[in-house]
């Protein structure tokens, strides 16, 4: 466990370099949105009926994707790791005693962690203090927070036990281009538009995937617009995505493994 | 005529620190410090010369050459190339130098070499004829007749640096820059690219500055030396007298010597 | 110009070398625009209208947004990776070629992939056009022309403004993006719908309402007057500032070399 730690501080500290670039994401969040609220808000004056979430929820919503932006995004994962398979010197890894697909997850855990860790406070604390109707509010309940409390480090892990996924995935393609995966995360993530925007019946459906399991269910439990039971529903699903895609990532590790120990690197 | 005077360049670097609560701190507060890079540099190259300008790592040699080359403005003093002051009169400068960085290459990577000559030929407007005689001549002394066919990247270290030279030599510049020709070649590359240089200065009189850590480099090309420390001159004199110096040791003993002596 | 040509043919050669590569990436630039589409359809699904606009209308918006920004992602696209030029040397290259610095920044690098971008627009354009309600007159097509070739000049003098930063700064650029990616993503709707201040932020200061939202208005017949057609030419002083604010750097960049 311990070398893992340290490869967690390395990236940390990484992170921790660049205030500037903290101080400018810090701006751009802002920013973005602001631009988001305004826009759905166009779209609430228009026909509030029509709405589908209550608008301090969406507004909620919205501060804490922005905020946690860099946790659940489905990029950026390991740009090193997709590197080193495509250029072969995995075959250096290979000869490290430490587990491939570990290390990966702990240095994309601790990347996000460590670029959010400076960003997040400031955007919550100043979402917090805006007037109506940008203001963040607090959860309706204890509950709420506390479930969502859950919620937010299982989503972490769901994103990046995809984002494993993802990266084994070159093994077999051999590309760096990864969009396709990255998009449709986002996408039905909730990262465009809000998941309870999407038409009936497709909603139904993407709310059973492993992409519902990401920023979907944290923003919307602590939002309140998933409560109750429905929230410890939501619970249960992420820690069963997160199981099967971990499983997965693991048995197609070794057997991709198993292919470039047999072709040489 | 190369002539600098009294050339000054200060950066400001910030700190950086290791450890975490370090790391921490420096969100908050920065420390800068300044690095003289360049202190009151003088030098004269002649029309013709081959210099030899050594010097440790980040002693000043590639901030003096980017001068040169009028990438980058000193903070005080002069300098001119062929009468012409590099930073002020850039598009003019840089017709007449040619400039070799080793570690980096002006070649359209995914492309035949020979496609990336030809580019360069309309980058410095050189006419068809001139093209001609200078892409032969290249091509005869380097050996280039199959390579530039090849795509930049499927060539070797060796093959690539001979056609880094040729490139730069296209629009038969007065001067050429050589910033480490030689880094990573194998031996008998290295041999073939001393030698080609050497040509080129006797039949065109390009006047040759080379900055290098292969002291075999500087044996082989250059008769006078430059020496800079911590941004200053050390030493300007020729090879051979610097020889004379160190007696029977070889020539990276005598520099190893003069680092220790300089404390540099 | 012509060098400009020789200079399109081996940057499209060097493309050419990766086939594969090369159609992955129109591939994924054409899933990631369609997913912009799909999220302004889905909220029309909703609401019928938003400030006004139906959903051809507003996809009118989104088509000449995403296409004048994919023209200048494409062949600006020395300034968008300016960054990496400063690192790499490249940009030292650059200075010691006998051809302005600009031009070669231009020229050096264009990247083709970004117009599978264009696919969606022809889809987009082919629903919108006729569903818009506009009344299609020859002036109407010249303002559609404008409203794309003066968009993507204003993005270019975004990515100027950008690269004119990472002289200054290289890692506080990400508050660029706000400009040119947020204002790609938010094109998608009309700028009005964010309130007048933002209406005005983006026409007196960064005019990219200029190119969008003022001629949609004389597309729709809501405004009359000539004027509309051609504020996507005014934006085009935006060109000026930027070009400045570049040299600005690259002063700095001579004195400092970082």
């Amino acid at each position: 466990m311990k070398e893992y730690f340290a490869l967690f501080r390395i990236r940390f500290i990484n992170g921790l370099q660049y205030r500037a670039a903290a101080l400018a994401g810090l701006a751009t969040q802002f920013a973005w949105g602001f631009m988001e609220i305004l826009a759905f808000g166009a779209f609430y004056r228009a026909n509030p009926a029509a709405f589908p979430m209550e608008f301090s929820h969406f507004v909620s919503y919205i501060w804490i994707q922005q905020a946690f932006l860099h946790l659940f995004g489905p990029y950026g994962g390991n740009p090193d790791a997709v590197e080193s398979i495509v250029s072969g010197n995995i075959a250096y890894d290979l000869a490290r005693p430490m587990s491939i697909y570990n290390r990966w997850f702990a240095e994309n855990i601790a990347g996000r962690i460590a670029r959010t860790a400076l960003r997040c406070l400031p955007v919550l604390v100043v979402a917090f203090l805006l007037p109506a109707p940008f203001k963040m509010t607090l959860p309706p309940s204890l509950f709420q927070l506390a479930m969502s409390a859950i919620s937010i480090p299982l989503g972490l892990l769901v994103v990046v036990s995809y984002c494993q996924l993802d990266n084994i995935s070159t093994f077999y393609t051999m590309s760096r281009q990864n969009a396709i995966f990255v998009v449709a995360a986002d996408f039905f993530a909730g990262g465009y538009i809000p998941l309870p925007f999407f038409p009936e019946p497709l909603r139904k459906i993407v709310e059973l995937t492993p992409f519902a399991a990401m920023q979907n269910m944290p923003l919307r439990i602590y939002s309140g617009d998933i409560a109750g039971m429905d929230a410890v529903k939501a619970v249960a699903l992420q820690v069963f995505w997160c199981a099967t895609m971990l499983l997965a990532g693991k048995l197609l590790m070794r057997h991709s493994l198993k292919r470039v120990v047999a072709q040489g690197g | 005529m190369i002539v600098l005077e009294n050339i000054n360049k200060t950066f400001r670097v910030a700190k950086r620190q290791a450890g975490f609560g370090r790391a921490v701190k420096a969100l908050f507060s920065r420390e800068y410090e300044l690095v003289h890079a360049l202190s009151d540099v003088n030098f004269k190259i002649h029309d013709g010369e081959m210099v030899g300008y050594i010097g440790p790592n980040g002693a000043g040699k590639s901030t003096t050459i980017k001068i040169m080359c009028g990438i980058l403005t000193p903070d005080s003093g002069s300098c001119e190339v062929d009468g012409r002051v590099p930073w002020k009169e850039r598009v003019a400068h840089v017709r007449e130098i040619g400039v070799v960085f080793g570690q980096r290459s002006q070649l359209w990577w995914d492309v035949p070499v020979i496609d990336s000559f030809e580019l360069i030929r309309d980058i410095y407007k050189v006419d068809q004829k001139r093209y001609k005689n200078n892409l032969d001549e290249l091509t005869e002394l380097l050996d280039l007749g199959e390579i530039v066919k090849t795509p930049a990247r499927s060539l070797s270290l060796g093959q690539r640096m001979r056609c880094e030279i040729a490139a730069s030599l296209l629009h038969s510049p007065r001067t050429l820059f050589l910033d480490e020709p030689t880094i990573g070649l194998d031996a008998v590359s290295k041999i073939a690219v001393r030698q080609f240089i050497r040509k080129q200065n006797a039949e065109h009189g390009t006047t040759v500055i080379l900055t290098t850590h292969d002291m075999q480099d500087i044996e082989a090309l250059t008769e006078r030396i430059l020496l800079i420390g911590k941004g200053q001159i050390l030493l300007d004199g020729s090879l051979d007298e610097l020889k004379r110096r160190g007696g029977e040791q070889k020539i990276e003993e005598i520099v190893a010597a003069l680092y220790k002596e300089y404390q540099i | 110009m012509k060098l400009y040509l020789k200079y399109f043919a081996i940057n499209l050669k060097s493309q050419m070398q990766y086939k594969a590569t090369f159609l992955l990436n129109i591939f994924a630039r054409i899933v990631l625009a369609f997913a912009t589409v799909a999220g302004v359809w889905f909220m029309f699904l909703r609401f019928n209208e938003v400030e006004g606009f139906t959903l051809p209308q507003v996809l009118l918006c989104t088509a000449v947004t995403t296409m004048s920004f994919a023209l200048s992602e494409t062949f600006a696209r020395g300034f968008d990776i300016f960054p990496r030029l400063l690192g790499n040397g490249q940009f030292d290259r650059i200075l010691v070629r006998p051809r302005g610095v600009i031009f070669q920044v231009l020229a050096s690098q264009m990247e083709f992939a970004r117009l599978g971008i264009l696919v969606q627009a022809v889809f987009v354009f082919c629903y919108a056009i006729p569903n818009s309600g506009v009344h299609w007159t020859w002036d109407k097509v010249l303002t559609l022309v404008l409203m794309v070739a003066c968009g993507a000049a204003v993005f270019f003098s975004l990515f100027i403004v950008y690269a004119a930063f990472a002289f200054f700064t290289t890692e506080g650029l990400e508050f660029m993006n706000i400009l040119t990616h947020g204002g790609r993503e938010f094109g998608r709707y009309p700028y009005a719908i964010y309130g007048n201040g933002v209406l005005r932020f983006l026409t007196f200061v960064v005019p990219l309402a200029l190119f969008q939202y003022y001629p949609l208005l004389y597309l729709l017949e809501k405004e009359r007057s000539v004027l509309y057609m051609f504020t996507p030419l005014i934006a085009l002083l935006f060109l000026l500032p930027a070009y400045g604010f570049f040299r600005l750097g690259l002063r700095r960049f001579k004195s400092t070399g970082s």
